[in-house]
């Protein structure tokens, strides 16, 4: 017999009496009744705990803040889808600007040591976030491959204030994650840390040394 | 080197004690590090509803474990219709095997690697590095550790045994990074030589947190983002789990996750929680393009068959037993000289290795009840040790091998002779009355009892005799 039989008969065969199936309540992660601005607020109390800065913008100046980032913090290349709305938005208003746009839409496989070495922040959209904790949703996409939230220094990531949620679990039921899950979904708090020293924090290890994110209200 | 390599067992349990509780760093290290964890947990829990919260995860995965193989085929089903290849593994011995052919197919030099305690307890390292595979870890803990040479001292936090001062040591010996206490230097130092790593692996190692049936999705919980790189960077992504980590719905997560988290490091949430149900897809541009999941069982099945000891595969490794546990947290991790040390170790390990090279883990606890009353998902620690205490002397009926390993002809003897004479009140009073006359040839040394106390002395005189006469000096 296989390992996979082997291994299933005996959990099967169990001599004892079949194990009880308590029922789950789960009103203890979900139900929280926030209003719009405590949502808001608790994001931002949880976010800028872990090391996450803020900065609130309207939807109609958000590209104006993103410069000013840009420029605050020295990006000279920035990566960046090309058809979602905010790689879309972001580029009309970066075409004149001084920093080199980084398109991700090609096999990594090509620009590896590039897109390790060479830039300097990545641009990414967010589907949501939740408020209890505060973490960002993002299911990357061609457009928006995984590596552009984890490999370059400075992650800057757009999202709206009325995608924010209560709770992880909120977020999952509503917008029915069980009956389609993409290939890789991801839940961001915080730039990369580590505590590993001595139990010394310290900030971009391994991914971004900095979490932006632009909230657009 | 800064420390020289040791190996540990669980057969030297009292020696390694012995030599952690004279190694003023080591206790200052840990007591440190979990004095501050026991804080975090405290404040991380003050606006939850943390029993209901417990209870809740205790039950998600107790109804898991009820469903258990079908679950298991579900797993299977769904992360193969996802383009996951599932593989099955009795012991470690066999899932190191399956991982190293997987290697060997794509020709791999080099194999990068998330955390993963499944891994350690298999061996994997060493596995492969017979194989000619090097294995480089990339969780800085692990790594640092792997760089000494040692095994993990905690399951959360692999090198909390060791300071800045030794780090930077090990660091500067090993991969000649300058000397220095500034923690930001050293980790943009390790940065910067795993992302060269990260690059040039051919097959990315990693552990899981939980499984779920429903979606065939595989959840890792991490701050670094080693997780990621080692998941997203090289074409091939293999991920190792023991087959108790299942949970039925996605559903389930989120509660196990806050759990977890908590418990474990006093976060209220990590960096990155990655999860993963597919390798990469038509048109994607990254991710591995062949994802493999090794189901693990070493011994699992065989816990599975106790009712009691089942409870042990609730744990979801948060590591909040070991951080309250007064004896871990003097002798540190490395003393258990198992994979998992402190008091889930201490109860794990005995199924998977057995009693006669486990029997002092079990005596390891003060029985105070901390680690009970803070896991996350309610495991009974504590009853658990005394009973694996128990079969140790070949008491009870159990499944752990090794029963019995304890049982000193001399100590059932004494005990039964004890247990007649008691329940004989002449032989009692008659024996009692001889030792009284004697009691000037008690022996002074006890073996280890008197080490630090004094040996009884039998009283000139019973309290039985003592109390008749006062009685007799009452009436008159
Ligand atoms: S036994 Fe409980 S407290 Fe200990 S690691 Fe497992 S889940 Fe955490």
């Amino acid at each position: 017999m296989s390992a996979r039989d082997n291994i299933l008969q005996r959990l099967r065969e169990r001599s004892s009496a079949p194990q009880p199936a308590p029922l789950s309540d789960f009103s203890v992660v979900t139900g929280r009744q926030w209003t719009a601005e405590e949502r808001v607020a608790h994001f931002e109390r949880w976010i800028s705990s872990v090391h996450g800065e803020i900065i609130h913008c309207r939807k109609d100046n958000w590209r104006e803040a993103l410069v000013g980032i840009l420029s605050d913090k020295g990006v000279q290349r920035l990566a960046l889808g090309r058809t979602n709305d905010v790689a879309r938005e972001a580029r009309e208003w970066l075409g004149e600007n001084s920093v080199e746009l980084v398109d991700v839409d090609r096999d990594i496989g090509d620009w590896q040591r590039e897109m390790f070495e060479r830039v300097d922040a990545g641009l990414t959209s967010t589907l949501g976030a939740i408020a209890e904790t505060g973490s960002l949703w993002l299911w990357p996409t061609p457009d928006e491959p995984r590596l552009l939230s984890l490999v370059p220094p400075l992650h800057i990531a757009v999202l709206d204030a009325d995608r924010i949620e209560d709770t992880l679990f909120d977020v999952m039921s509503r917008h029915g994650w069980a009956e389609g899950m993409p290939t890789n979904a991801l839940l961001i708090s915080g730039p990369s840390k580590t505590a590993d020293i001595e139990q010394t924090l310290a900030y971009g290890v391994h991914g971004p040394r900095e979490l932006v994110i632009l909230l657009r209200h | 080197m800064s420390q020289p390599v040791e190996i540990f067992t669980p057969q030297q349990f009292h020696r390694q004690a012995q030599d952690a509780l004279g190694n003023p760093q080591v206790r200052a290290n840990f007591r440190k590090a979990m004095d501050g964890l026991m804080v975090k947990r405290r404040d991380a829990f003050a606006e939850w509803q943390l029993e209901e919260l417990r209870q809740l995860g205790a039950n998600i995965r107790l109804r898991a474990l009820s469903r258990l193989p079908d679950l298991l085929e579900q797993l299977e089903e769904r992360c193969e219709a996802n383009g996951i290849r599932v593989h099955w593994a009795e012991d470690g011995e066999q899932a190191c095997r399956i991982v190293t052919d997987i290697c060997q197919q794509h020709g791999a030099r080099s194999v990068i690697k998330g955390k993963s305690m499944v891994s350690e307890e298999m061996h994997l390292n060493a596995h492969l590095d017979k194989a000619g595979i090097e294995a480089l870890e990339s969780d800085l803990g692990e790594y640092l550790v792997q760089l000494n040479e040692q095994t993990p001292s905690h399951i959360i936090m692999p090198a909390i045994h060791l300071n800045t001062d030794q780090i930077s040591d090990i660091m500067h010996e090993r991969t000649g990074t300058e000397r220095t206490r500034d923690v930001d230097t050293m980790t943009a130092a390790a940065r910067a030589q795993l992302r060269e790593r990260f690059m040039a692996a051919d097959v990315g190692v990693s552990g899981v947190n939980f499984a779920v049936a429903e979606t065939g999705t595989l959840c890792l919980v991490e701050n670094e983002g080693n997780g990621r790189m080692t998941t997203t960077v090289p074409p091939v992504h293999v991920a190792v789990t023991g087959i108790e980590k299942v949970v039925e719905h996605l559903a389930d997560v989120p509660p196990l996750y806050a759990l977890l988290t908590r418990s474990a490091t006093g976060q209220h949430v990590t960096t990155y929680f990655n999860m993963i149900s597919s390798p990469r897809r038509d048109g994607e541009h990254d991710g591995p393009r062949e994802v493999h999941l090794v189901l693990v069982d070493n011994g699992r099945s065989r816990i599975y068959q106790d009712d009691e000891l089942l409870d042990t595969l609730r744990c979801i490794r948060c590591g909040a037993c070991m951080n309250h546990c007064p004896v871990y947290t003097r002798v540190g991790g490395h003393t258990y000289g198992t994979t998992y040390p402190g008091p889930i170790g201490s109860i794990l390990m005995p199924h998977l290795l057995g009693l006669e090279a486990t029997q002092d883990l079990p005596t390891a606890s003060s029985l105070c009840g901390a680690c009970g009353e803070v896991c996350p998902v309610k495991i009974p620690i504590p009853d658990l040790l005394v009973r694996l205490r128990r079969e140790a002397v070949g008491e009870g009926e159990g499944n752990v091998p090794g029963a019995g390993v304890k049982r000193s002809t001399r100590e059932v003897a004494a005990w039964k002779s004890w247990q007649w004479l008691a329940t004989h009140p002449s032989a009692w009073r008659g024996t009692t009355g001889i030792i009284g006359k004697l009691r000037g040839l008690a022996p002074e040394h006890l073996g280890p009892w008197t080490e630090y106390r004094s040996a009884p002395k039998p009283a000139a005189v019973s309290l039985h005799t003592l109390i008749k006469r006062r009685r007799q000096e009452d009436q008159s």
